[in-house]
């Protein structure tokens, strides 16, 4: 299928064909210099077709050839996509710099998975079975998970295993089984599979509801907004608001199997940090490289704007397959309000009537149906597996009412809302805990996370009411309830990114320091005058302090009630262990402090007792 | 191949249409009008029909003028011949000497493999104490100058492009004015480094197209240097007349406006452009200064907004200083540990006690009463103003610091400072080793 370039304007280009062609199918125009540039058919009018070119046009002349394909965009499946870095077609970017040097040139494409590496094949089938769609073959180690190899997912009916091959290396090209569908045709199997990006991927029994908390070790997080295996969630915030740190931290800590990062773009420095320092940081769950369970897809704000529109989906399909697969995803998406401009740029080329800013008037669709791509599974076997999505949102100006935000918040499970007034107060995380919401259960009672909101909220208004009455005006118990809830906020919410204990907080200590605190919070301590109040709460938040700074004790809470995977502290190097306090000593410090307040508030109450009756 | 085309059957705002056959997307055409010639560039082709979009403006052209292509896209001539030079947007010598014979090298190169990229950790001086010790600019860093017009942050600039320690500086300047362009020019020869700067400049009077290439020109060129393994500072004024350039350009060719009238790729196009900030893995690097003007000091205007989120930070210039609060320089922890073991303390205890320093003074305002530690806030702030703040400053950044614990030594007690002690130790100048003993009565009196 061929046709002949009749226009050529930014990225896209009109065909004219009299052949057949087949919407979202990918094609090639082929440059004079014999350069094919990879592009997708986004709109057929009468014998014109209408291609997004994923390069840049340079060179492109009117009457160039067009080869049409059948099939639509698509990723690349298999073993060996963990540790890999792709940009938003899937060429793998280390690889590809060792071809090309320095630049992305056009046209320079490679295959996604290396055909050369070989594999241990497990078989798990034999001839005779009886098999469909992703059902697994057989399976290979790929870092610390047994990778599934699937009958592939678009195979439709029932197949019988004619021949499986027998335990032994392969590479991924290599034939692993032959089976035979109805009409008795052989179909051989690869190790490798291709999925269309945009089409969701998912082989399942059914679909269940999300209620595994998916604790990310952010406090504010875990504890007030949390999130769960197969929800969805999004930050949006101001630039310089701390959303990629946030994403970052995540990616280090959330207690899943896989992370996928998707730089959808953003500036290629972060990316550059996450592909430096991945390999050498130690996951701290299973004692691997963080890079071990991480695939990096990354079309940087610099790269084809058609790719960027590419990378949200491929970095989607790439968790969707390790969802079948049986194992728990994330994909972090930073940030979805470049891709969202992608398809305004897009839509504009194409003339399109615009909506709201501009944006096409099928945004909100699109973005709807991205985040429903995100879900828990049981999978044919009974066994149940989650892909996650976060995405962050750039609106501009840092106003959340712009459409992209909008239109997120519709479909999300959680908002994690970024405040400018806390990222320029150095509050990090700046999430809003005003203004976020969450929709899902966490690891707290939420019944507790209730009275703590509550407490918040007071804070807030009685410090908005403080700046028209003043501090004479207020009361005691009022003043009282702000300084708690500005206690609660630096010393549980607020959290240290830069330092190594401060950074992740487990499951058991969260529980633990958030019952403590909404003790002392819901404690009543009678304070005379506002100094006291003052003073007694920054002592109190001061030693909480140094308990976060502190490394956890796990004998604080009853074996019974652990709910963390034992880790192993030998194998921790920390240069600020000897600033380090305690946990046990500080606590003991705080319990002791407390109590004095308490008996001293009794003491007083009776005094005051006695004096009444004296009077 | 001479082949010339005079159909012109479009004339609009300074697109061109004319019929010609076989000609590349982006290829490079010369216009020769009854009175001059320009520059022009393939911007759209159909079928037969290629529009052009000309440097030079379109004013005087005529349906019978004649286009000849070159059959490459706009190439800049590239070699050491460029030193010392000022340049146009269309890459002819502005400055009356004759044109340079050297090798072109293509604008708008590819986007750098993110993996040939490696982490900066140069750090750039630039002599000016309120950059290096409290927003310290890092090679390879893309930093914007937010500014309002009426600030001197072509000052900031050419003072940077002066002091600091880049091997070659590269200046394109956007709708400048014709002052502020001689001004450029004067200041950079007398300082002397005229001989490793480069300077592209579109005035205000100039074809408005030619003002979309100038940051192209600056960077490909600079990227050529970064590649040959020179560390190169490219500085950049103003970003805002770049994007009006943008937004004119694509109303002219009847695109959807998105926000405020700019084109909807006006992220992409300022990131093409931001991203060419480089520090390649095996070769030199390229570091990036752009000012911007922010409409109405509104930072939520979409071109400093689509700036924040792409560059590395941002310095505000208002009232003449470089602001310490909402200024950022988001890579400077990747440096700032490893110059002098004062310098992140320094820098967390000057500003805090400068925020101090601002509340005291709205107490001042305010008319309250002003307690004994308010008045060495006062004290602390006019002298930190003075000796720190003034942008007219060149000096190396640990006499700068050492200026800092005078500043302090002169106003508070070590403890006051909430400097860790083992800093405190080694670094706090004690009253009798002060230099100036007429600040130490003045500190009695006080």
């Amino acid at each position: 299928m061929k046709g002949r370039i009749k226009a050529v304007f930014g990225n896209m280009v009109v065909a004219q064909t009299k052949d057949r062609v087949v919407k979202n199918a990918v094609g090639y125009c082929v440059r004079s210099d014999g350069i094919k540039l990879l592009c997708e058919t986004i709109r057929v009018r009468g014998d014109s077709v209408d291609l997004q070119i994923f390069e840049e046009t340079r060179g492109l002349r009117v009457g160039d050839t067009v080869e049409f394909h059948e099939e639509m965009l698509s990723a690349v499946l298999g073993p060996g996509l963990l540790g890999q870095i792709y940009d938003g077609l899937q060429n793998p970017l280390p690889r590809l710099a060792e071809k090309a040097g320095f630049f992305l040139e056009p046209g320079n494409y490679m295959h996604a998975l290396d055909t050369e590496r070989t594999w241990d094949w497990t078989p798990k089938v034999k001839a005779g079975d009886v098999v469909q769609a992703a059902d697994t073959l057989g399976s290979v180690p790929e870092s610390i998970f047994e990778h599934n190899i699937m009958v592939p997912f678009g195979w439709e009916g029932q197949y019988q295993v004619q021949s499986v091959a027998e335990s032994g290396s392969y590479a991924v090209v290599n034939e692993i089984a032959t089976l035979t569908d109805a009409s008795g045709n052989a179909h051989a199997v690869t190790m490798e599979q291709t999925w269309p990006v945009k089409r969701p991927l998912c082989v399942a029994k059914r679909r269940l509801l999300p209620t595994k908390p998916l604790v990310t070790s952010v406090r504010i997080v875990d504890s007030m907004f949390p999130i769960v295996q197969g929800g969805t969630y999004c930050i949006p915030g101001p630039f310089g608001a701390g959303k990629t740190v946030l994403q970052q931290i995540t990616s280090r800590h959330a207690h899943v199997d896989i992370v996928i990062i998707t730089a959808c773009g953003e500036r290629a420095g972060e990316v550059v940090d996450t592909i430096r320092e991945f390999p050498k940081l130690q996951d701290p769950r299973t004692g691997r490289t963080l890079m071990e369970r991480t695939i990096i897809i990354c079309n940087t704000s610099a790269m084809p704007v058609a790719a960027r529109d590419a990378s949200v989906y491929t970095g989607m399909t790439l968790a969707e397959y390790y969802r079948q697969i049986g194992l728990n995803v994330l994909l972090l998406a930073d940030s979805t309000s470049r891709w969202a401009q992608a398809m305004r740029e897009i839509s504009g080329r194409l003339e399109e009537i615009p909506g709201e800013e501009a944006f096409p008037a099928y945004l909100e669709s699109r973005i709807a149906n991205f985040y429903e791509r995100a879900g828990v599974i049981e999978l044919r076997d009974k066994r149940l597996a989650s892909a996650t999505i976060g995405g962050t949102v750039s609106p501009a100006g840092g106003n959340f009412d712009e459409p992209v935000t909008q239109a997120t918040l519709k479909v999300v499970g959680a908002f994690h809302g970024l405040s400018r007034s806390r990222s320029d107060a150095r509050r990090y995380p700046a999430i809003d805990p005003l203004e976020s919401w969450s929709k899902y259960v966490g690891i707290i009672d939420p019944k507790k996370v209730a009275r703590m909101n509550k407490i918040l909220r007071r804070g807030d208004e009685i410090r908005q009411m403080m700046t028209v009455v003043g501090e004479e005006g207020t009361p005691t118990e009022d003043f009282t309830i702000m300084l708690k809830a500005e206690f609660f906020d630096s010393a549980y919410l607020q959290q240290n990114a830069f330092d190594d204990v401060d950074a992740a907080t487990s499951v058991d200590r969260q529980r633990f320091v958030f019952a403590k605190i909404l003790e002392i919070a819901e404690t009543d301590f009678a304070f005379k005058h506002k100094d006291e109040a003052r003073h007694t709460l920054q002592k109190i938040g001061s030693m909480f302090l140094n308990l976060n700074y502190a490394r956890w004790d796990e004998s604080v809470v009853p074996e019974a009630d652990r709910q963390d995977e034992p880790t192993d502290k030998t194998a921790v190097e920390d240069d600020k262990a000897a600033e380090r306090g305690n946990f046990k000593e500080i606590l003991g410090q705080i319990d002791e402090y407390i109590q004095s307040l308490l008996d001293n508030a009794k003491k007083s109450q009776a005094e005051d007792e006695v004096e009444q009756v004296t009077v | 191949m001479r082949t010339f085309y005079d159909e012109i059957t479009k004339i609009a705002g300074n697109v061109v249409t004319v019929k010609a056959q076989g000609i590349a997307y982006d290829d490079l055409a010369v216009i020769t009008t009854g009175h001059s010639t320009s520059l022009a560039q393939v911007i759209r082709m159909e079928d037969d029909q290629v529009s052009l979009q000309i440097f030079g403006g379109t004013e005087g052209v005529s349906t019978g003028d004649k286009i000849r292509f070159l059959g490459h896209s706009f190439k800049v001539p590239f070699g050491d011949a460029l030193l010392g030079r000022v340049f146009d947007g269309s890459g002819r010598p502005r400055d009356g000497r004759p044109e340079v014979k050297a090798k072109g090298v293509e604008i708008g190169s590819p986007a750098v493999n993110p993996v040939k990229r490696s982490v900066p950790s140069k750090m750039i001086h630039t002599r000016i104490p309120m950059i290096d010790i409290f927003n310290t600019l890092v090679g390879s860093q893309k930093l914007p100058i937010f500014s309002v017009a009426g600030e001197p942050y072509n000052d900031v600039l050419a003072r940077v492009g002066m002091q600091a320690d880049a091997e070659v500086i590269i200046l394109g300047g956007m709708g400048l004015r014709h002052d502020d362009y001689l001004t450029f020019r004067n200041r950079f020869d007398e300082a002397g480094v005229q001989g490793r700067t480069i300077m592209f400049v579109h005035t205000a009077a100039d074809p408005v197209v030619e003002c979309l290439l100038i940051p192209d020109l600056a960077l490909a060129v600079g990227e050529q240097y970064a590649l040959q393994g020179k560390n190169v500072l490219v500085l950049l004024s103003d970003m805002t007349s770049f994007s009006d350039a943008l937004k004119e350009i694509a109303i002219t060719m009847e695109q959807v406006p998105s926000n405020r009238g700019y084109p909807g790729d006006l992220y992409t196009q300022l990131a093409r452009r931001y991203e060419k900030a480089v520090d390649f893995d095996g070769a030199g690097s390229m570091t990036l200064l752009a000012c911007v003007t922010m409409p109405g000091d509104d930072v939520t205007h979409p071109v400093p907004d689509n700036t924040g989120y792409i560059t590395e930070g941002q310095l505000y210039l208002r009232n003449g200083r470089i602001e310490p609060f909402g200024s950022l320089s988001r890579l400077k922890q990747l440096v700032n540990d490893k110059t002098r073991d004062d310098h992140q303390a320094i820098m967390n205890a000057c500003i805090q006690l400068y925020a101090q320093c601002e509340e005291s003074r709205e107490k001042r305002e305010m008319g309250f009463e002003l307690a004994e530690w308010d008045m060495r806030l006062l004290k602390y702030g006019d002298l930190f103003e003075e000796k720190i703040m003034d942008l007219n400053l060149n000096i190396p950044l640990f006499d700068a610091l050492d200026k800092c614990w005078e500043i302090l030594a002169e106003c508070f007690e070590p403890e006051e400072t909430r400097i860790r002690d083992a800093i405190i130790q080694k670094h706090w100048r004690h009253k009798s080793h002060q230099p100036k003993p007429e600040a130490q009565v003045e500190t009695v009196k006080s």
